[in-house]
C-alpha cells in the first residue's frame, strides 16, 4: 500500500517546527506503525536527509515510550493499543496520515515527534511510592485486602506513563495519570501510611509542571491504551479533599 | 502557604468550587422555574406579582439571594480562570484532532460566557428595574378581606418584554446554551466532588440528562408562551 504522510518536523526545542509531506510507498499492511516509520526513515537516510525522530522502546505495548498523535488521536485510531501495536492494516491504500507529537506545555518537543515527558517522572518522585518497609513477597491471602479492591488497584497500576491522557485532553491535564498512581497506592494497605502526604505532594507537583485542570470530557479514558477509568480521578479528588480537611500539614509547599 | 489557600488554588480546589457553586445554581434553577411558571397563569399577574414581592422582601430569601449572587460570580470567575489556565497548558495546538468527547464538555467556557451575558441582560431588564425604576406602574388586586393589594407590576413588564421578537429569540437561544451547559455540567459536578460509584453514577447521568432538557425547555416555554399568547389560545 502507498500512503502520504504529514509529519511534524522540528529541529530542537528552540526552533519552530512545521508539518512536512512525505510519500510512503510500498508499505505492507502487516507492518506495525513504527516499522512503517522505520521504512520511511530508511528512505530518508539513503537520500541523505535527516530521519524522523520518534520515541520507541519495547515495541510490545508495555513500556509507554511510543507517543504519536496519529490522525488527531493519541496512539492512532484503535482502542486500547499503543502506537507500536497499531498495524498498517488499520489504514487504507492512498490514505493521508497526520503524525504529530504530544502537545502540552509540560511536554516540550525535544526533536520532531520526541517530547520530554520527565514532568510525569517528577510527579511520581513527589509521592508515587511507599517508603515504609513492606517486607518480601507476602504469602497468598496474608494482606488484608479483598479481591475486588486488589483488582481495582491492579487496574490503576496498569498505567504505563505514556502520557496519552495528557495528549488527548483539551486542557493537557495529567489527572488520569496522577489519579491512577494515587489510586493504586491508596487502595492497597501498604499505601496507607503516606496516603495524605502523597496526594498533597503529587497534586502540587502536577500543578507546578503546568498541566491543565480536569474538565471531565472523558477524552483521556477513551484514548488510554490501558483503559484506565476516570473513576480514578473521582477517587483522587476524594483523597485530595480528605487530605485537605484532615492532614497534619497546616503549611503546604 | 497555608493549607487553605494552597488547596483552594490547586487545580482540584478550583474545580471543587466550580462543582459546589454549579450544583447550588442547579438547585436555584428549580426554585426560579417554579416561581416563573406562575407567569403562565391567566390571572392578570396576581400570583406572580405577589410572589415577586415575597421574593424581594422575605429576609431569609434575601440572605440566600446574596449567596446566590456570590455563587454566580464565583462560578464565572473560577470558570474563566480555569479556562485561561487550561488554554495555557497547550501553547501549540494540534494540526488535526479527532475528539473522543462530547461537544458540550469541550465548550463549557463558551457556553458559560453566553449564560453570564444572559444573566447580566436578564437582571438588568427585570431585577435592576424592579428594584430601582420608579416609573414601574403599580397594579391593585381585589382582596377578599379589607383593602386591595397594591403591587409593583413585574408581570406587566415581563409581558411587555416578551412581545419583542429579539428578546424572545435571545431568551430561547440562551436556554439552548444552558441545556448544553447542564448536559455536561450536572454529571461533571458529581464526578468532581468525587461522587463516582457504579451504583449511583448511572442514575446521576440519567437524572442529569433529563434535568438538562426539562429545565431549560420549561424556561424557554415562558417567552414563547407570552409571545404567541398561548394562554388565551388554550384557556379562552
Amino acid at each position: 500500500m502507498n500512503l502520504k504522510l504529514k509529519v511534524w518536523r522540528q529541529k530542537n526545542a528552540k526552533t519552530p517546527g512545521k508539518m512536512v509531506d512525505y510519500d510512503a510507498p510500498g508499505i505492507s499492511p502487516d507492518m506495525s506503525f513504527l516499522e512503517m516509520l522505520d521504512v520511511v526513515n530508511d528512505g530518508l537516510i539513503r537520500k541523505g536527509d535527516e530521519p524522523i525522530a520518534f520515541d520507541h522502546d519495547c515495541r510490545e505495548g508495555i513500556c509507554g515510550s511510543c507517543s504519536l498523535h496519529i490522525n488527531g488521536r493519541p496512539h492512532g485510531p484503535l482502542k486500547g493499543v499503543t502506537v507500536c501495536q497499531l498495524h498498517m492494516r488499520s489504514f487504507k491504500d492512498g490514505d493521508t496520515v497526520v503524525i504529530e507529537p504530544w502537545r502540552a506545555k509540560a511536554f516540550p518537543v525535544i526533536k520532531d515527534l520526541v517530547t520530554d515527558r520527565s514532568a510525569l517522572d517528577r510527579i511520581q518522585q513527589a509521592g508515587g511510592f511507599v517508603t515504609v518497609g513492606t517486607g518480601g513477597v507476602p504469602d497468598a491471602n496474608a494482606i488484608p485486602i479483598s479481591k475486588e479492591i486488589a483488582d481495582q488497584a491492579f487496574d490503576a497500576a496498569t498505567c504505563i506513563q505514556c502520557g496519552a491522557c495528557v495528549a488527548a485532553c483539551k486542557n493537557a491535564s495529567a489527572m488520569l495519570f496522577v489519579s491512577a498512581k494515587i489510586s493504586q497506592l491508596a487502595l492497597l494497605p501498604q499505601g496507607q501510611v503516606e496516603r495524605k502526604t502523597r496526594v498533597e505532594n503529587m497534586v502540587a507537583q502536577m500543578d507546578e509542571e503546568g498541566f491543565g485542570a480536569c474538565s471531565v470530557t472523558g477524552a483521556c479514558e477513551a484514548e488510554c491504551p490501558k483503559g484506565i477509568s476516570i473513576s480514578n480521578i473521582a477517587r483522587m479528588n476524594r483523597e485530595y479533599y480528605s487530605a485537605m480537611a484532615t492532614s497534619e500539614h497546616v503549611d503546604l509547599k | 502557604m497555608s493549607w487553605f489557600t494552597k488547596s483552594f488554588n490547586s487545580s482540584i480546589g478550583k474545580k471543587l468550587i466550580m462543582a459546589l457553586t454549579g450544583l447550588f445554581l442547579c438547585s436555584f434553577l428549580v426554585i426560579h422555574l417554579i416561581g416563573n411558571l406562575q407567569l403562565l397563569k391567566n390571572d392578570g399577574g396576581e400570583a406572580f406579582n405577589i410572589y415577586a414581592k415575597f421574593m424581594t422582601h422575605n429576609p431569609l430569601i434575601k440572605t440566600i439571594s446574596y449567596l446566590l449572587y456570590a455563587s454566580i460570580l464565583g462560578h464565572a470567575f473560577y470558570g474563566l480562570n480555569l479556562a485561561f489556565n487550561n488554554k495555557k497548558a497547550r501553547p501549540v495546538d494540534y494540526y488535526t484532532t479527532d475528539n473522543q468527547s462530547t461537544w458540550s464538555s469541550r465548550n463549557m467556557a463558551i457556553l458559560g460566557t453566553m449564560l453570564l451575558v444572559f444573566i447580566a441582560v436578564h437582571m438588568a431588564d427585570f431585577w435592576w428595574r424592579y428594584h430601582n425604576d420608579n416609573t414601574i406602574p403599580y397594579k391593585s388586586y381585589a382582596s377578599e378581606f379589607g383593602s386591595p393589594q397594591v403591587l409593583k407590576d413585574l408581570y406587566g413588564m415581563v409581558m411587555f418584554a416578551f412581545k419583542t421578537e429579539w428578546i424572545v429569540a435571545f431568551y430561547v437561544i440562551s436556554m439552548i446554551a444552558m441545556a448544553y451547559h447542564l448536559l455536561h455540567g450536572f454529571q461533571s459536578g458529581f464526578q468532581t466532588l468525587g461522587l463516582n460509584h457504579k451504583k449511583y453514577t448511572p442514575l446521576v447521568k440519567s437524572f442529569g440528562f433529563i434535568f438538562a432538557i426539562i429545565i431549560p425547555a420549561a424556561f424557554a416555554l415562558i417567552p414563547i408562551w407570552v409571545y404567541l399568547d398561548l394562554g388565551n389560545v388554550f384557556f379562552n
